[in-house]
């Protein structure tokens, strides 16, 4: 088919594409610049090839990092999923109830990252945070300071504490637009509830899902700031994920070849699961829709 | 398959309803027979969906009883008192396939499995939808989608009553046809207790052996197309039905006549109304006889539709609609004159009795419409 194109149209996307330049590609360049090269410093550089990488990829340091990202996201996105839904389904349709639930949902994902983690930080702190006060008069033995255990533990509650929040908001997006005509035909059905959960709320939630477990997954599996407050990545290393190993890797030691090497591949790895969670789970729903 | 007694039948939406006005079913009191075929009409926001909600038992009425079979049911549930109901936009179960759309109102009954199969392979075949039977119902049109709607409401054929909540909103004028005419013949075949609710005219006459008409919260009339037609027991019945709907004009009476402004219409017969009351004429645009005798009018359009005219004119500053014959004559002076037999007579909008009508209230025909 012959169709005039007008070029000129290719000035309307410039100013966009000179700020993605800048703000996404000129620096995953550099990274990449970075990645294949090698320094001893004066900003002199050599040529590495792909060493730094092959490096990466042989260090049980990195592997743990991504065990221990891969361990931490499965479990909150476990959690997250089902309780969001589980709150959204519980969460008045209308009244007064409404705004307020809106605004106690919404007031965690107000509140900045590393303040999230200071919050935590001192919450559970044994001898003035409140948390950690409380359990230990319980008798709980619990410090997240020593223990690896307790350490996850305060992670992991923190997370959904700040996230869960983002689940239920989208899921209740996704059950009010359902039409009272499904309740009502299901009544007349004589569905159970779980068949009316089953059959009419899940599969009309199912985008809104697909888009909470993608972030969800997206932001956990690159989550820095609140453990880095909270724990530091330790005790040891039993919370230093990919992203604050990197840090240390990059600002801590100086290596940038590694840093660049590993945030390259880290980068991938999340594109590459992205893809996977969006393929299986828009497959899922469409399954033989033809 | 059940008679349905509405018992004093009062419904508020409002927690704490005071006057009438709060209410959105004022009063209905009506028994409607086992095996009837009813079409509920009347404007959006007359209460006929309410009315409907009521009898399955998705509302549950403020005040009065609903009794099936001489059974009081208003405690009960929608499962329990085993009604079908289909709703204005098509509900289906998008990750069902139509067999398993068709069988879930089976399956949650606990029927057994061969029965179940027996049982939508009937009704998918009533509907003509036998070969998208193992497909998934989401990727189905609006049209299908609707008719698995209207599957689910007729798979069960032990149901006491299917009620129809304007259905056919959303299909194709021709596909409405065909389904209405498919609703007929499954009533005559099984016979079940249908309620049909519509805000179309032709589709409630066409549907049902009674029509309801309602407004604003009440049954004004209940009756045979024809009596509907030729009867309207409330000026509203007389707007609502017919195309275009009844002229009513305020009159003063006086025993067997009537006066409107300067003109004097008589009557078939004579009445006598309340002190103060409203009283108005109504007669319908057939009856409406345009000549060169009677009342004089100024005609200001004709609207030719093709199988007669319709002339819309003044008279005595109010306007009137006349049907004429499609090659009937307009007179240059034009007047009118009203069929007797077309004259109706209403005190504070209800149809009165006119007393020594010289022929009888029943057995007349009616004109096309």
């Amino acid at each position: 088919m012959d169709r005039n194109w007008n070029n000129k149209a290719w000035f309307l996307v410039l100013p966009m594409l000179v700020l993605v330049a800048f703000s996404a590609i000129i620096p995953l360049m550099t990274v990449v610049n970075y990645s294949v090269q090698d320094t001893f410093g004066n900003n002199q550089f050599f040529w590495a090839g792909l060493e730094w990488f092959e490096e990466v990829l042989h260090s049980n340091r990195f592997w743990q990092a991504l065990g221990r990202n891969l361990i931490f996201s499965g479990i909150i996105l476990a959690i997250e999923v089902p309780l969001g839904i589980l709150i959204a389904l519980n969460m008045p349709k209308k009244g007064v109830g409404v705004a307020v639930c809106l605004v106690l949902m919404s007031l965690p994902l107000l509140i900045p990252w590393n303040v999230v983690g200071t919050i935590w930080q001192v919450f559970g702190r044994v001898d003035i945070g409140l948390l950690g006060y409380a359990l230990a008069s319980l008798g709980i033995d619990y410090n997240y300071v020593q223990d690896p255990f307790d350490a996850w533990v305060t992670v992991v509650l923190m997370d959904v504490w700040h996230w869960t929040s983002l689940v239920v908001l989208l899921c209740y997006a996704g059950l009010v637009s359902i039409p009272d005509a499904y309740y009502q035909a299901a009544k007349i059905d004589g569905a159970s509830r779980w068949s009316v959960f089953r059959f009419i709320q899940l599969p009309k939630m199912q985008r809104v899902l697909l888009i909470a477990v993608l972030l969800r997954f997206m932001d956990s599996f690159m989550i820095y700031t609140e453990p880095f407050v909270v724990t530091g990545g330790g005790p040891g290393n039993s919370t230093t994920f990919l992203s604050i190993d990197l840090v240390k890797i990059a600002i801590g030691q100086f290596d940038l070849g590694p840093a660049a090497a590993m945030s390259l591949i880290y980068f991938l790895i999340v594109l590459l699961m992205s893809w996977v969670f969006y393929t299986v789970m828009t497959n899922l729903g469409q399954g033989d829709q033809r | 398959m059940a008679r349905i007694d509405l018992d004093h039948i009062r419904h508020s939406y409002l927690s704490s309803p005071k006057t009438d006005a709060d209410f959105a079913l004022k009063e209905v009191h009506h028994q409607w027979d086992d095996g009837g075929a009813y079409a509920l009409l009347g404007p959006s926001g007359c209460g006929k969906t309410t009315l409907l909600n009521v009898i399955s038992g998705l509302v549950h009425p403020s005040r009065g009883r609903i009794l099936f079979d001489g059974k009081d049911v208003t405690a009960l549930t929608p499962e329990q008192r085993n009604i079908a109901q289909v709703f204005q936009f098509p509900v289906i179960y998008d990750t069902m396939t139509v067999f398993d759309n068709l069988a879930f109102p089976l399956r949650n009954r606990r029927f057994a499995e061969d029965e179940v199969k027996r049982k939508v392979t009937e009704t998918l075949e009533m509907i003509d939808l036998s070969d998208l039977a193992d497909k998934k119902a989401r990727g189905l049109t609006a049209d299908q989608k609707q008719k698995i709607s209207l599957g689910r409401g007729l798979v069960r054929s032990d149901v006491n009553a299917i009620l129809f909540d304007e259905p056919l909103t959303v299909i194709d004028p021709h596909m409405k046809w065909v389904l209405r005419s498919q609703l007929k013949q499954l009533h005559k075949r099984f016979g079940h207790t249908m309620v049909y609710v519509t805000h179309d005219q032709t589709e409630a006459l066409t549907f049902a052996d009674k029509v309801m008409v309602m407004y604003e919260g009440e049954i004004v009339q209940i009756g045979t197309p024809s009596e509907l037609f030729e009867r309207p027991s409330h000026t509203f019945v007389g707007y609502f039905i017919g195309s275009p709907g009844m002229n009513v004009f305020p009159v003063a009476l006086d025993s067997d006549t009537a006066r409107l402004g300067s003109q004097t219409i008589d009557l078939p017969g004579s009445v006598t109304t309340e002190k103060g009351a409203k009283t108005e004429l109504g007669v319908r645009p057939e009856y409406v006889q345009l000549g060169r005798a009677g009342l004089p009018i100024t005609i200001h359009a004709v609207e030719d539709i093709g199988r007669h005219k319709i002339v819309r004119a003044r008279l005595e500053g109010l306007d009137l609609a006349a049907i004429v014959p499609e090659h009937g004559e307009i007179p240059a002076d034009p007047h009118i004159t009203f069929d007797p037999k077309g004259i109706n007579i209403y005190a504070n909008s209800w149809r009165q009795d006119l007393r020594g009508r010289p022929w009888t209230e029943t057995g007349t025909t009616r004109p096309g419409f």
